[in-house]
């Protein structure tokens, strides 16, 4: 019973921590249309960032601020959304496709850089972090509980602060200028600013989601940061519905379950001289996954309720 | 130095390849389409298949030729793999971006791209094995062409270049001495006023398609040839080959030649000054200093 509940515990604080990732990419795409091609840099760099910061110096490595917990999380973000301006700055007045290579090549990139230099740990990556309070929970299961509620009020506060965000008037605007740019430039807007304040927001997210991913596991490698991440991260906004938060959300546990239940299965009734084949399957289960919705329900299982304007809602 | 150089025009040359199917098609469809690199794949363990086939029923042609480690049967093969790979373009715009293209926006056909691509590259891996393989077992010894400064060359580099350069030629005779090249440019400047002058917009999308495999296939062979055959072929090239065509400029032919051949040289110049372990970071920093100092790139328009 225990030992479920354990796994319940670890399976919800990852799918948490997904869910905040995906909610970041939910407001670059779902409400700016951006497309972020490397989900994993800025998640990376938030991780990283997060373990440099904070952990204690070790030799050869840089870092070892050993900053409190929550400044040094504070500081991943800081550095994902670093990141995401040098990226956005240069791609984001050009067109669409810019911005999607280059994301995408900041992810190789970041995922070469910290494999192959040394202080940030290398293949090896960054051990030796000692996770916060740990000394007043210990590092069982209770422990495991307080860090699950931990990363819930982290991803009710991103999710409530979206919800706000995007029923805003900052919110209308990026709708306007996914929906028609230069309507919205024509009343005076400037789409390549805004889509800039867009794209710098959902990475810092994606930092934070970094950030906690690496605390939990008190651990990092480029092993982590690889580009399947990015592709499910963008699965789990696609199958739930790119644009509606809740959707974002569900979506992440049931991508997230189907994928550990796959690997679960594959590992278990699959035979042996297969198992060595076990992520080529489940990529190209996931690859079908992707394609089929966008073929079919492009929308997403919960799609992005519209409201066309405030009179709508009220029902007049 | 010198072996960067010549080094980095073999590279080139097999990104120039690539490159041109995928500006054409990024131009026309307006998408960046992250499953081209796939395509160099698709054709490299085609022709992996045919030349295995050829051998077989054939012997007599699987002999070397000449110094290379190239034979008759795979020659063959690969002219069947352009084909194949063409082919192959043409179904997955049908089963795929086509559909997608209907019900979503552009944006959808990147992500589109990359879920395709995911699929290509791990099918490849479930049917021919994750490790690398090779067209011929035989050892060929690489030609030392000076000792001072170091230059080492084999013979399959060489050919490579000269084949790569011979098709890019044959392409751009097509493109401008017949109908097809001037109705190709005209769709490509501008297909409304194509389509009113009566070229049909939907089969210069497949003759795109079949023209940009080929070529993908004919890289694909190429890389094979000169280093090894391996499911994640398409990863490790998508990004330079999207460089080239930043270079060169969006849906520009003659830049995304040129793009290939600037990619590859300073992919292979940056290792001289970098560890061999970053070179997959070169391409983009020179994405990254491309839309900088010239975001349309060489011979890119600008276009929203």
């Amino acid at each position: 019973m225990i030992g479920i509940i354990s796994y319940l515990v670890f399976f919800a604080t990852v799918a948490s921590i997904l869910s905040i990732a995906v909610l970041g990419l939910n407001l670059q795409w779902g409400n700016t249309g951006l497309f972020n091609g490397g989900v994993v840099a800025f998640f990376g760099a938030g991780a990283y960032g997060t373990l440099i910061l904070g952990s204690a110096p070790q030799d050869g490595l840089l870092g070892g601020f050993g900053l409190p917990y929550l400044l040094a999380l504070f500081g991943g973000m800081v550095i994902a959304g670093i990141v995401a301006w040098i990226v956005g700055l240069l791609t984001l007045r050009l067109r669409h496709d810019y911005l999607a290579i280059a994301t995408f090549g900041v992810a190789v990139a970041f995922e070469n850089l910290v494999r192959n230099a040394a202080i940030f740990g290398g293949a090896q990556g960054i051990r030796g972090f000692e996770r916060p309070l740990r000394d007043v929970f210990g590092s069982g299961l209770a422990y495991n509980a307080l860090f699950f509620v931990f990363v819930l009020i982290l991803l009710i506060a991103t999710y409530l602060f979206l919800e706000r965000l995007i029923a805003s008037p900052f919110g209308r605007l990026l709708r306007a200028i996914r929906e028609d740019e230069t309507a919205a430039q024509s009343l005076g807007k400037s789409p390549s600013r805004v889509r800039l304040t867009a794209f710098i927001a959902g990475s810092v997210i994606m930092g934070l989601a970094g950030g906690l991913y690496a605390t939990f596991y008190a651990f990092i490698s480029p092993q982590d940061v690889l580009p399947i991440l990015t592709f499910q991260i963008w699965a789990m906004l696609i199958v739930g519905g790119a644009g509606n938060n809740k959707g974002a959300v569900m979506g992440t546990f049931l991508i997230w379950a189907a994928w550990t239940a796959s690997g679960w299965a594959l590992s278990r009734f699959a035979p042996l001289d297969v198992q060595l084949y076990t992520g080529s399957i489940q990529f190209v289960l996931i690859g079908f996954v992707i394609v089929g919705m966008l073929m079919w329900r492009p929308q997403g299982l919960f799609p992005e309720k519209l409201v066309v304007s405030q009179s709508a809602k009220t029902g007049r | 130095m010198i072996q960067n150089i010549v080094d980095g025009f073999l590279v080139g040359s097999i990104l120039s390849l690539g490159a041109i199917g995928l500006t054409m098609a990024m131009h026309m469809l307006r998408f960046a389409n992250f499953s081209h690199a796939e395509l160099l794949s698709v054709g490299a363990y085609a022709a992996l298949v045919f030349d295995g086939l050829f051998s077989a029923l054939f012997p007599v042609i699987s002999t070397a030729i000449g110094p290379l480690s190239l034979t008759w049967a795979l020659t063959l093969a690969t002219i069947l793999s352009m084909g194949i790979t063409g082919l192959t373009a043409i179904a997955i715009d049908k089963l795929v971006f086509k559909r997608v293209r209907a019900k979503g926006g552009e944006l959808s056909m990147v992500f589109a791209s990359f879920g395709v691509a995911m699929i290509i590259r791990n099918i490849l891996g479930l049917i021919f094995g994750l490790d690398p393989v090779l067209y011929s077992q035989d050892i060929v010894f690489a030609i030392l062409v000076s000792a001072d400064p170091l230059l080492l060359v084999k013979p399959d580099q060489v050919f490579t270049l000269i084949a790569a350069v011979i098709i890019m030629f044959i392409l751009h005779l097509v493109l401008s001495r017949t109908t097809f090249g001037y109705s190709l440019r005209a769709v490509a400047e501008n297909p409304t006023l194509a389509q009113v002058s009566g070229i049909n917009l939907n089969r210069m999308i497949v003759l795109i398609w079949l023209i940009g495999g080929g070529l993908a296939a004919a890289a694909g062979v190429f890389y094979g040839l000169t280093n090894q055959i391996n499911p994640v072929l398409g990863r490790d090239l998508v990004l330079p080959i999207f460089a080239a065509t930043i270079v060169g400029g969006i849906g520009s032919i003659y830049g995304a030649v040129l793009g290939g051949f600037l990619v590859g040289l300073a992919a292979n110049l940056a290792l001289v000054i970098l560890p061999s372990g970053y070179s997959p970071a070169v391409p983009f920093l020179i994405i990254l200093a491309v839309l900088l100092i010239r975001p349309h790139g060489l011979f890119g328009e600008e276009r929203a």
